[in-house]
C-alpha cells in the first residue's frame, strides 16, 4: 500500500468515522437518560435520507403521514389521560405539538413541491418530517415502560427496529437513493483529492458535537438531561420530569440520526435497511465507550471508520466481520476493568 | 393556634408489597409553621415525606394550598411550591456545587423565572461554605457540605412547603446547631416546614406543633412546647441520656 491510497483510506474512515461517533453521541445519551438501548437510531438514519431524497424526486414521502398517523394517536392517548387526571392544562400542548405542529408539516410539504425549492430547504423540511417522530416514538414505545428493566426496554427497541424497517420498505420500496450533493466542488490537497460533500460532512459533524457539548455545559436543559442521567429521583425532586427528560433525549437522537442519513445520502447509496448497520457502528463505538463516556464515544466512532475502510482494502468481503469483531476484545478488556457501578446515592 | 393549613393529610396509608407501613395517618402543616415529625427508626417518617411527594403511591387525601391532589405527580407538585429534601440527599454527584443549585431553580426556569442568579446569591449568603466550594464536584463534598448543598439546592425552589428529612443525620454537633440555626431563619422567610427528625430536642425546640410517629402511626401530637413536657416524649426521645439514636 502506498502513501496515497493510505490516505485515501484514512479520509474514507475519518469521513464515516465522524457519522458513527454522532449516531455514537446520540446513543450514549438516550441510555444514560432514558436507559433504552436505541437500536432505530439507524432507521432515523434511513428515514432522513429517503425523505430527503422523495422530495428531490418529487414524491411525497410515507413518513409524511407516519408523523400525522403518530401524531394523531399520541394525541387521543395523552387526550383521555389528561382527562382522567382532571388536568384540562395540557390540552393546549398536546393541540399544539402532535396535531398542528404535523399539520403545518404537512401543509407545506404538500403545498410547497419540495423538489423545486433550495437544498437547504428541502433538508429543514426533510428534518421537519422525521425529527418530531422521535418524541412520539418515545411516548407510544418506551414512556409506558420508564420503570422497566433494560432488558424489557431492549427487547421493545428490537420490536420497534423491526416495525420501523418494514413501513421503511413500505414508504420507501426496495431501490436505493441517493441525493444531490451540497457541493460540487473539488480539492488537491498534495496527491490527494477532497470533495465538498466530504467537507461537508466532516463540518458538520463538528459543529453538531460542539453544539452538543455547550448545550450540556452552558444550557439548563442540557443540565437538566445530565441530572437525569446521574440520579433519577433526584432529578425529579428538582421538577425534572422523567418523560420530558426522555422525549427530549429522544428528539436529539432523532435529529442527530436524520441529519447523519442527510449528510452521507450524497456518498452512499441509502435503502430502507441501510440505518441498521451504520446504527451498528455507531452502537460499536458506544460500547467502547461503556455506553457512558462522550469523548472516548467519539473516539471509538473514528477508530471503527478507520478500521472499516482499511479492512474493505485488504479483506473487503471480510469488512463487516472485522469491525463487529471488534467489539469482543473490548466487552472482554472491559468486563475485567470496569467496576460495574450501580445507582449511587 | 393553627392557621390555614398548606398542607394537609387525611387517613394516609401506604404499603410495600403486602406490607402497610403507614396506616392511616392524619398530619396538618399550617403556613408559615414548622411541624416536626419524630419517632424511632423503622417508623415510617421518610416512607411518610416519600407519600406526600408523590415518590411512593398512597392512598387516602393529600391537599396542598387548598387543592387536593388526585393524580400525584412529584414534577407537578415541585411547580407547585412543595421540595423535600430526601433522607439520602440524591445530590448529582458527577456536577459542581453550583450546577446542583442552578438545577434547583429548574421548575421555575421553566416556567419563565429567570432570577436563579439572585436566588443563588441569597443561598450562598446562608451557606458561605458552597460559596467557597462552588467549582467543587457535588460527590467530593464533606457529609456537612452534602447536607448543606441539599438544603440549598431545595432552597433555589422557594418553595412554600419545604420538608426535611433528617437534615442532622450523621453531622458532628456544632453543624447540627448550625442546620438548625439555618432552619429557624428560614421560618422568618415564611416558608412552612416539614421537619423529619431522630434528634428530638432540638427539633421541638425550634417547631411549633410535633408529631410522634411510632410504627407506622401517629402515637401522639400537640404543641411543641406540651409535647417536649410529655411523660411519654420524655422518657423516650428526650431520656436522660439526651437524644436517642
Ligand atoms: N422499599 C421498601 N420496601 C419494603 N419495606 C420498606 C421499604 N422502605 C421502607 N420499608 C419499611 O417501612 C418501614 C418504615 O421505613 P421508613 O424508612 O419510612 O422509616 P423511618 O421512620 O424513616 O426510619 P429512619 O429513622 O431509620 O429513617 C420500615 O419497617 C422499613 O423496613
Ligand atoms: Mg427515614
Amino acid at each position: 500500500m502506498d502513501l496515497q491510497i493510505a490516505l485515501l483510506l484514512s479520509q474514507d474512515g475519518i469521513v464515516n468515522g465522524s457519522i458513527y461517533a454522532l449516531l455514537a453521541l446520540a446513543l450514549v445519551l438516550v441510555f444514560a437518560v432514558t436507559r433504552v438501548i436505541f437500536i432505530p437510531q439507524g432507521e432515523f438514519v434511513a428515514y432522513g435520507a429517503l425523505t430527503l431524497a422523495a422530495f428531490q424526486a418529487g414524491k411525497t414521502p410515507g413518513t409524511l403521514w407516519l408523523l400525522l398517523g403518530a401524531g394523531v394517536l399520541v394525541a387521543l392517548i395523552d387526550t383521555v389521560i389528561a382527562v382522567r387526571a382532571g388536568a384540562p392544562g395540557r390540552l393546549k400542548r398536546i393541540a399544539l405539538w402532535d396535531l398542528a405542529l404535523p399539520a403545518v408539516v404537512a401543509g407545506l410539504v404538500l403545498g410547497l413541491q419540495p423538489a423545486t425549492l433550495p437544498l437547504a430547504a428541502q433538508v429543514a423540511l426533510a428534518l421537519a418530517v422525521v425529527v418530531p417522530l422521535g418524541p412520539m416514538l418515545y411516548r407510544l414505545a418506551y414512556q409506558p415502560l420508564a420503570e422497566a428493566s433494560v432488558l424489557v426496554l431492549l427487547i421493545v427497541s428490537v420490536a420497534v427496529h423491526l416495525a420501523l424497517v418494514g413501513l421503511g420498505l413500505l414508504f420507501f420500496g426496495a431501490e436505493g437513493s441517493r441525493t444531490t450533493p451540497f457541493s460540487e466542488a473539488q480539492f488537491n490537497l498534495g496527491t490527494l483529492t477532497v470533495n465538498g460533500q466530504t467537507l461537508w460532512v466532516l463540518g458538520a459533524s463538528c459543529v453538531l458535537i460542539v453544539a452538543l457539548a455547550l448545550f450540556f455545559g452552558r444550557t439548563l436543559y442540557g443540565k437538566a438531561l445530565r441530572a437525569t442521567a446521574i440520579n433519577r429521583v433526584g432529578a425529579r425532586l428538582m421538577g425534572i420530569s422523567t418523560s420530558m427528560a426522555g422525549k427530549l433525549s429522544f428528539t436529539l437522537a432523532a435529529g442527530i440520526g436524520a441529519l447523519s442519513g442527510i449528510l452521507i445520502a450524497p456518498i452512499t447509496t441509502i435503502y430502507y435497511d441501510t440505518g441498521f448497520l451504520v446504527g451498528l457502528k455507531g452502537f460499536v463505538a458506544a460500547i467502547i465507550a461503556g455506553l457512558a463516556s462522550y469523548p472516548l464515544a467519539a473516539a471509538g466512532a473514528i477508530l471503527v471508520g478507520l478500521l472499516e475502510s482499511f479492512s474493505s482494502f485488504w479483506a473487503s468481503a471480510f469488512k463487516e466481520v472485522i469491525v463487529f469483531t471488534l467489539i469482543i476484545p473490548v466487552l472482554l478488556w472491559r468486563s475485567l476493568t470496569s467496576h460495574h457501578v450501580e445507582e449511587e446515592e | 393556634m393553627m392557621t390555614t393549613p398548606i398542607l394537609e393529610i387525611r387517613e394516609l396509608c401506604v404499603s410495600y408489597g403486602k406490607v402497610e407501613a403507614l396506616h392511616h395517618i392524619n398530619l396538618k402543616v399550617a403556613a408559615g409553621q414548622i411541624v416536626t415529625v419524630i419517632g424511632p427508626n423503622g417508623a415510617g417518617k421518610t416512607t411518610m415525606l416519600s407519600a406526600i411527594m408523590g415518590l411512593l403511591p398512597s392512598k387516602g387525601e393529600i391537599e396542598f394550598q387548598g387543592e387536593v391532589q388526585r393524580d400525584i405527580e412529584v414534577e407537578h407538585l415541585v411547580a407547585m411550591g412543595m421540595t423535600l429534601v430526601p433522607e439520602k440527599r440524591e445530590l448529582f454527584g458527577e456536577m459542581s456545587v453550583e450546577d446542583n443549585l442552578l438545577l434547583g431553580a429548574f421548575q421555575r426556569y421553566r416556567h419563565g423565572d429567570r432570577d436563579e442568579g439572585k436566588t443563588m446569591d441569597q443561598v450562598f449568603a446562608t451557606f458561605p461554605r458552597l460559596k467557597e466550594r462552588r467549582a467543587q464536584l457535588a460527590g467530593t463534598l464533606s457529609g456537612g457540605e452534602r447536607q448543606m448543598l441539599a438544603v440549598g439546592r431545595a432552597l433555589m425552589a422557594k418553595p412554600k412547603l419545604l420538608m426535611l428529612d433528617e437534615p442532622s443525620l450523621g453531622l458532628a454537633p456544632l453543624i447540627v446547631r448550625e442546620i438548625f440555626h439555618i432552619i429557624a431563619d428560614l421560618k422568618k422567610t415564611g416558608v412552612a416546614i416539614l421537619l423529619v427528625e431522630q434528634n428530638a430536642r432540638a427539633a421541638l425546640q425550634i417547631a411549633d406543633y410535633g408529631y410522634v410517629l411510632e410504627t407506622g402511626s401517629v402515637a401522639l401530637e400537640g404543641e411543641s412546647r406540651q409535647l417536649a413536657d410529655d411523660p411519654r416524649v420524655v422518657e423516650t426521645y428526650l431520656g436522660l441520656g439526651g437524644k436517642k439514636q
